[in-house]
């Protein structure tokens, strides 16, 4: 709170540099829509014309109402289970040991080949796009919290002690304070990849959603449509990295 | 307790094996008290179980055996109220500004608002943090983060002040500084002080009485009187006196470091020969 007034002038800066991005953005777009015709893509204005009148039709929102919740169910199941195995692993040294290197080998794997078994396990509805977002988000929060809880200094605990703490004060004082600023950046990650999840496994496979009104544009060839839902997607997905990462250079600031 | 504000009875303490390590008896049996209103040092060759002293003594350790008396009641394996300890790594916290450091022990015991502002911003401007009260302990060298982790311990107002090489990590010239600020709290509060380190003339500036530890397993093998007057500081090093206290100590300590020289030798070749 107090330092608010210090960083007034770097915030505006910020603004500024985020609205030439978004300029350039924008033009760029209209050059490549200009360039490659309306068989290719819609103009930024055209695009956003269409959206508008899409989400203004009632076939719309049972689609979204379908991404939505398979979304929220993923980025829940990653966050707490991530945050649960990330606190299991971290506090104890030697499985955390043992089972990072395991957790690190998931992330990089290429998740969309395993699709077909996760369609196997959990069929065509809502539940497999629900388990496929909650694998791609539950990596990233379980290592940055694993990291975040092991680090803990232990000196920090000690000090905690000599103050008369109880180990309930130490956890609530000093464990969640020193561990949020880490485990934001996982919930940050681990929900941009939640997402990316969910939208695979609609497109994939699936009779509903917006990535399932994406596939079916697709097939028809209806450009307008492809290029409003996309804006759309792109929207939520920016909007929300934009909040999480506000949140996360505030904490990361005073370390 | 008149003339004991803390005292060892035949404490001991013997770290259990681990793995392929035997067990390490590091401490004891030792059996010694610290003066109400002393300033106490503790000096040793290194591994000696200086530290782990410094633990038993707060109750952050319990010892396998023995007791440690703290005004007249046995340690029960907590840290009492009115102890006060100042580590050697820093422990300042860095999510909170200096200010809420210092305020963080007197918050979690419920001391109303006014009161903890009074203390910390006394405690602040004693140890010359006034003008840092909003920075991040980030934004600070080694020196005064030290200076903060001392503040939030001078705020809760201990009687017992533990201090475990605390300026070890400074250069020469910081440490010679923070010495004179410790002698300085030392008269001001009235505090009891112990203080283990590493430095002889530190020690012997300090100190009115100076615990001279063995190899390990650790035990006093001296306790030397400086008798320097309480209103001391470091232009005390230029006297004779002191060059002779300082020849006394290392004359007492250097074959306890050759010792300790040879267990660490040792250990390591022991290591290295159930490694082949």
């Amino acid at each position: 709170m107090r330092s608010n007034e210090a960083i007034q002038p770097s915030v505006l800066l910020r603004w500024g540099d985020g609205l030439l991005v978004l300029l350039a953005i924008i033009a760029s777009w209209q050059a490549l829509a200009l360039w490659g015709g309306s068989d290719v893509m819609t103009t930024p204005i055209e695009t956003v014309r269409h959206a508008v009148q899409l989400t203004g039709q009632s076939r719309f929102w049972p689609h979204f109402r379908e991404t939505a919740t398979a979304y929220s169910v993923a980025a829940i199941v990653a966050v707490l289970g991530g945050l649960l195995m990330g606190i299991a692993l971290g506090a104890h040294r030697l499985t955390g040991e043992v089972f990072e290197p395991i957790f690190v080998a998931l992330y990089s794997i290429p998740k969309v080949t395993l699709y077909p078994v996760v369609l196997l396990l959990f069929g065509l509805g809502i539940e497999a796009k629900i388990a496929f977002g909650a694998m791609h988000g539950i990596i990233p929060v379980t290592i940055f919290t694993l990291n975040a809880v092991r680090q803990v200094n232990r000196t920090w605990l000690r000090a905690g002690r000599a103050m008369g703490l109880s180990p309930a004060q130490s956890i609530l004082h000093i464990v969640v304070p020193a561990t949020i600023p880490e485990i934001v950046s996982g919930i940050r990650i681990g929900l941009s990849l939640a997402l990316l999840g969910t939208m695979l496994g609609e497109l994939f496979a699936s009779k509903r959603g917006l990535g399932f009104l994406l596939m079916s544009a697709i097939d028809v060839h209806d450009v307008r449509t492809i290029m409003a839902i996309a804006l759309l997607i792109s929207i939520f997905a920016w909007a929300m990295n934009a909040a999480m990462l506000a949140i996360d250079r505030r904490l990361h600031q005073r370390i | 307790m008149t003339n004991e504000h803390v005292s060892f009875r035949d404490v001991e303490q013997v770290f259990p094996a681990r793995g392929k390590q035997d067990p390490v008896h590091a401490l004891g049996p030792i059996s010694f008290a610290i003066r109400p209103g002393e300033f106490f040092s503790v000096v040793g060759p290194s591994g000696c179980g200086k530290s782990t002293m410094l633990d038993v003594m707060s109750g952050l350790t319990r010892p396998t055996r023995g007791q440690v008396i703290f005004e007249g009641s046995p340690l029960d394996g907590t840290v009492p109220d009115g102890i006060g300890v100042v580590f050697q790594e820093d422990a300042s916290f860095p999510w909170l500004t200096v200010w809420d450091n210092v305020a963080f022990g007197l918050r979690r015991r419920g001391v109303d608002a006014a009161e903890i502002r009074r203390r910390v911003d006394y405690a602040l401007s004693f140890m010359g943090l006034a003008a840092f009260t909003k920075a991040y302990p980030s934004q600070l060298s080694g020196g005064m983060r030290q200076r903060v982790c001392i503040a939030r311990t001078l705020v809760m107002q201990p009687r017992l002040i533990l201090l475990d090489e605390p300026f070890g990590a400074l250069d020469q010239q910081t440490r010679l500084l923070m010495g004179d600020e410790l002698l300085r709290l030392w008269r001001e509060t009235g505090a009891t002080i112990m203080l283990i380190t590493h430095a002889l003339d530190e020690a012997n500036l300090l100190s009115d009485r100076i615990g001279v530890m063995s190899a390990r397993p650790g035990t006093f093998i001296s306790i030397v009187e400086t008798g320097w007057a309480k209103d001391r500081d470091s232009t005390l090093a230029e006297l004779p006196e002191f060059g002779a206290v300082s020849s006394r100590l290392w004359a007492l300590l250097r074959s306890e470091s050759m010792r300790a020289m040879g267990q660490h030798a040792a250990s390591r070749s022991s290591l290295a020969g159930k490694a082949a």
